[in-house]
């Protein structure tokens, strides 16, 4: 028992007023000041008693031991036979036994009180710190007030324990059987082993709390030291207090190490100093900012993210944690991250016009485009595709379903590309126009678009709209009927065509040749007319001639007659034979140049005989300085003579003029042979051109010749390039106009 | 009318058509000359050497030898070649004359032609100096032709 008597004379009645400081600082010696007083009895023998009490507290530190020793010395000093003791133990919500006397068993040792269990009365004594007894009950409602205990139907008394003051709460209970006694020493009693058993509970709190506090600390610099980012403590001047591993490395250097490192150290501080003595750090308590050190150990460049929280502690004063964040990666990152995001909004902007551009041209274009993603939904389509899969609004039922028929063909058609292997698919769709819900079959184009890596990124659809096409075809396909349709009729009509041009042409041969051979009969029969003719005429004119002897004149005038008529018919001959020719292209042109005059007078001087018996006057008015023409001269005569003998046939009385005149800006030479003859009926005047026309044609014709005269000279005229005409009145007389071109062709 | 042979100048007539053969050597006796007659080319080609003509009048369409062909051996024989001869043919289509000048004939005669005139066309010709030279054309009759 080494403590000093004067420590435990200390110990007397509790200064109420004074407040312990639970949170002082453990000093390890017990504060416990134990008033001695005279109790009731035997002064001497209670004192004695007392401080066995106090002498056997001293050496006892555990609870149990304490307690079982405080409630012995109140059997054997005070004779309470039973007792118990409850403490409640920190973090506890019950009073557990820690100590008994005079009483044994389950009842004893299960024994507890449930802090909780607020009707116990017990708990209100807890509580209130209230003592209580409690007498051996009378009735069964004093039983139910009672507390079940281990006295069960005994009296017992109840004193709570507990230092002094009314702020301290109990912290236990001591149950004593038996009435109620010796209060005076039970509460001295109470009061020191109250002091007593507070002690030993503080001390054991301490001494678990030291144990945890060291292990704590322990745990908290691993913790601290574990982390990688540098984390300091530094008070309110800015002096290191606390540093973990990572930024002692930053912010100290012992002094053998190198003076560049010991200069980065020195500068770390320096930038930490006036990072957290600015006043941002004061003001918001909490920052975060930005902070660049130098790493001491290969010189480069670290970026920090610096948080620093002001700490504000009663004892130490405010202090402030700062942690630092190496962000250096974090920033060459963000940096990456802000470029490659710039990049990206440069590509986004322009990908936009981009699609703009090709928004506006698939817009533009008239033909229903779509475009699918690789799983089949359309990603994107154009006006006119709008139109045929998109319902409108206030779409009747019926237009609805036209749409989502289209929208499903178009599906099918698509998952049939997709699933194809081909790169391009051309298909018929049968579509229905969403307005009228025609038939609407539409061509489609589609064509896959792959990415770089050859991945399906969508396919495109062009639509074309094959109705105008097919009306087109199907217009084009009657017109190509109606077409052949003609073209056989045509083929049909050009070789009836044909066939009669065959057939005309055979005709023209045959006719040709039978006029050939008319011409050739015609030419053979006038050479057979003439032979005998010749003999006729010869014998006629030798018989004339009195070759035989002369005879008598009537036989003269008889044979006269003979000669003229032969003569006659010889003209005749002659006569057919021209048109033979010139039928047959057998009159062949002698060009050459003479005088119409001269050529007129040796007509005029032919036809003497037959003007002189004619008694008609011939006049010549023929301009001496006419220009020879170029002609075929025979034939000019011929047709001269010919007009003439007309005009002396059917001219009775009166004059012929044959006149000459010359037209040069024609180039021609007109000759007229004018008579007062019997004259010619306007509509006769063609007629008289044609071939054996006279225009008399009755059987007694009151002229000769054979009618082929002036067909005769038409055709001469025009084989000269020349014409004939005539102006004629009836009983007037006639004028005919023999014109010739100057120049003569061939 | 002489009588004397000399000056009778003799011609060879040759014409199948015995009636004007007959009229024409009637005519020409008449008319002062000497007529030797052949009825085809054949004959024609013998009297001409046979007789030695001054002149021959030479029908065309003859039978056996025609006129075209009996002229060509005519002009082709040395002894017969100087002898003008005179076509004679009722045959007036285009190209028979052609034919016949290129045949060798002097003149073309057409068919009718009077006694008369035939003698006129005959004594122009031999009244020429030049006997056997190319006769001027001379119109016999309307459609007489000369070239």
């Amino acid at each position: 028992m080494p403590s000093p008597p004067a420590a435990l004379l200390a110990v007397g009645a509790p200064r109420p007023a004074a407040k312990r400081q639970r949170s002082g600082p453990y000093t390890g010696v017990p504060r416990v000041r134990v008033e001695v007083e005279a109790g009731p009895g035997d002064d001497g023998e209670l004192l004695a008693a007392r401080l066995r009490l106090l002498e056997g507290f001293v050496g006892r530190s555990e609870l149990a031991d304490c307690a079982t020793f405080a409630l012995q010395w109140l059997g054997e000093v005070l004779g309470l036979a039973q007792s118990i003791c409850l403490v409640r133990p920190a973090d506890e919500a019950s009073l557990f036994v820690i100590g008994t006397y005079g009483l044994a068993g389950s009842a004893v040792s299960r024994f507890s009180v449930s802090l909780e269990d607020w009707g116990n009365p017990l708990v209100t004594a807890f509580a209130n710190r209230k003592e209580f007894f409690f007498p051996a009950p009378h009735s069964a409602a004093d039983r139910r007030r009672r507390p079940a205990t281990p006295f069960e139907d005994s009296p017992f008394q109840v004193l709570p324990l507990g230092v002094s003051g009314f702020s301290e709460d109990a912290f236990g209970l001591l149950l004593l059987g038996g009435s109620a006694a010796f209060r005076q020493e039970l509460h001295w009693f109470t009061n020191v082993f109250s002091q007593k058993l507070d002690q030993i509970l503080r001390q054991q709190t301490l001494a678990d709390g030291d144990r945890k506090q060291g292990r704590e600390r322990a745990l908290l610099y691993n913790i601290i030291n574990a982390v990688t980012d540098p984390i300091l403590l530094t008070d309110a001047e800015g002096r290191l207090l606390i540093a973990n591993a990572r930024a002692l490395t930053l912010f100290t250097a012992s002094e053998e190490e190198s003076e560049g490192r010991r200069g980065a150290v020195r500068m770390n501080n320096m930038l930490l100093s006036s990072a957290l003595s600015s006043k941002a750090i004061e003001e918001t308590g909490a920052t975060r900012r930005e902070l660049l050190l130098v790493n001491p150990v290969d010189g480069s460049d670290l970026v920090f993210e610096l948080l620093s929280t002001v700490t504000e502690d009663a004892r130490q004063g405010s202090g402030v944690v700062s942690i630092l964040r190496n962000v250096t990666d974090l920033r060459r990152a963000s940096e990456e991250i802000e470029d490659n995001y710039r990049k990206m909004r440069i590509a986004e902007v322009q990908a936009r016009a981009e699609s703009d551009r090709l928004n506006l041209i698939i817009d533009s274009v008239a033909d229903p485009i779509v475009v699918t993603d690789a799983a089949g939904a359309t990603s994107m389509m154009n006006e006119p595709a709008e139109r045929l899969f998109t319902i409108p609004l206030h779409a009747s039922e019926i237009e609805q379903r036209w749409v989502q028929n289209n929208d499903a063909h178009f599906s099918s058609f698509i998952a049939g590309m997709l699933v194809s292997a081909d790169q391009r698919r051309v298909g018929e769709i049968g579509l229905s126009d969403p307005k009228t819900g025609e038939a609407m079959p539409v061509e489609a184009i589609a064509g896959k678009i792959l990415s770089e890596h050859g991945e399906l990124t969508a396919v495109v659809t062009i639509l074309h709209d094959r109705r105008e096409a097919i009306e087109k075809a199907l217009l084009y396909e009657q017109l190509k009927q109606a077409s052949d349709e003609l073209e056989r009729k045509i083929q049909a009509a050009t070789a009836d065509i044909a066939q009669q041009n065959e057939l005309l042409r055979r005709q023209a041969i045959e006719l040709e040749q039978a006029s050939a051979l008319k011409s050739q009969f015609l030419a053979n029969m006038s050479h057979e007319f003439r032979t005998p003719l010749n003999a006729m005429l010869g014998y006629t004119s030798m018989l004339l001639q009195g070759v035989a002897g002369e005879c008598e004149p009537p036989v003269k005038r008889q044979l006269g007659r003979i000669e003229s008529n032969g003569r006659h018919l010889l003209t005749i001959i002659n006569e057919i034979l021209d048109i033979s020719r010139i039928e047959a292209g057998r009159m062949p042109l002698q060009l050459s140049t003479f005088r119409i005059p001269e050529l007129v007078s040796e007509v005029k001087s032919e036809l003497e005989p037959i003007i002189m018996r004619s008694k008609l006057t011939v006049t010549l008015h023929l301009p001496k300085d006419l220009v020879p023409i170029s002609s075929d001269r025979q034939k000019v005569k011929q047709i001269i003579l010919n007009l003439l003998s007309n005009s002396l046939k059917f001219t009775h009385h009166g004059g012929i003029v044959i006149a000459a005149k010359r037209n040069a800006k024609e180039r021609t030479v007109t000759l007229s042979v004018a008579d007062t003859g019997i004259g010619i009926a306007s509509a006769d005047q063609d007629r008289i051109f044609e071939d054996f026309r006279q225009l008399d044609n009755g059987p007694t014709r009151a002229y000769g010749g054979t009618g082929l005269g002036l067909s005769i000279c038409r055709r001469l005229a025009q084989m000269l390039g020349g014409r004939i005409s005539v102006q004629s009145q009836v009983g007037k007389g006639s004028t005919f106009f023999l014109t010739l071109p100057t120049k003569g062709r061939k | 009318m002489t009588t004397t042979k000399s000056p009778r100048p003799r011609v060879l007539l040759v014409d199948d058509y015995p009636d004007a053969r007959e009229m024409y050597s009637e005519y020409l006796e008449f008319s002062g000359f000497d007529v030797v007659e052949a009825g085809n080319g054949m004959e024609a080609l013998q009297r001409a050497v046979d007789t030695a003509p001054d002149i021959i009048l030479m029908d065309l369409s003859l039978p056996v030898m025609d006129g075209w062909e009996a002229t060509r051996r005519l002009k082709a024989d040395q002894r017969t070649k100087e002898i003008p001869v005179v076509a004679l043919t009722g045959h007036a289509l285009a190209g028979i004359s052609e034919g016949a000048k290129q045949a060798g004939c002097d003149a073309f005669v057409t068919k009718p032609c009077l006694p008369e005139d035939l003698v006129r066309e005959i004594r122009k010709i031999l009244d020429r100096p030049s006997s056997s030279s190319t006769a001027k054309a001379r119109r016999s009759g309307k459609h007489a032709k000369t070239s």
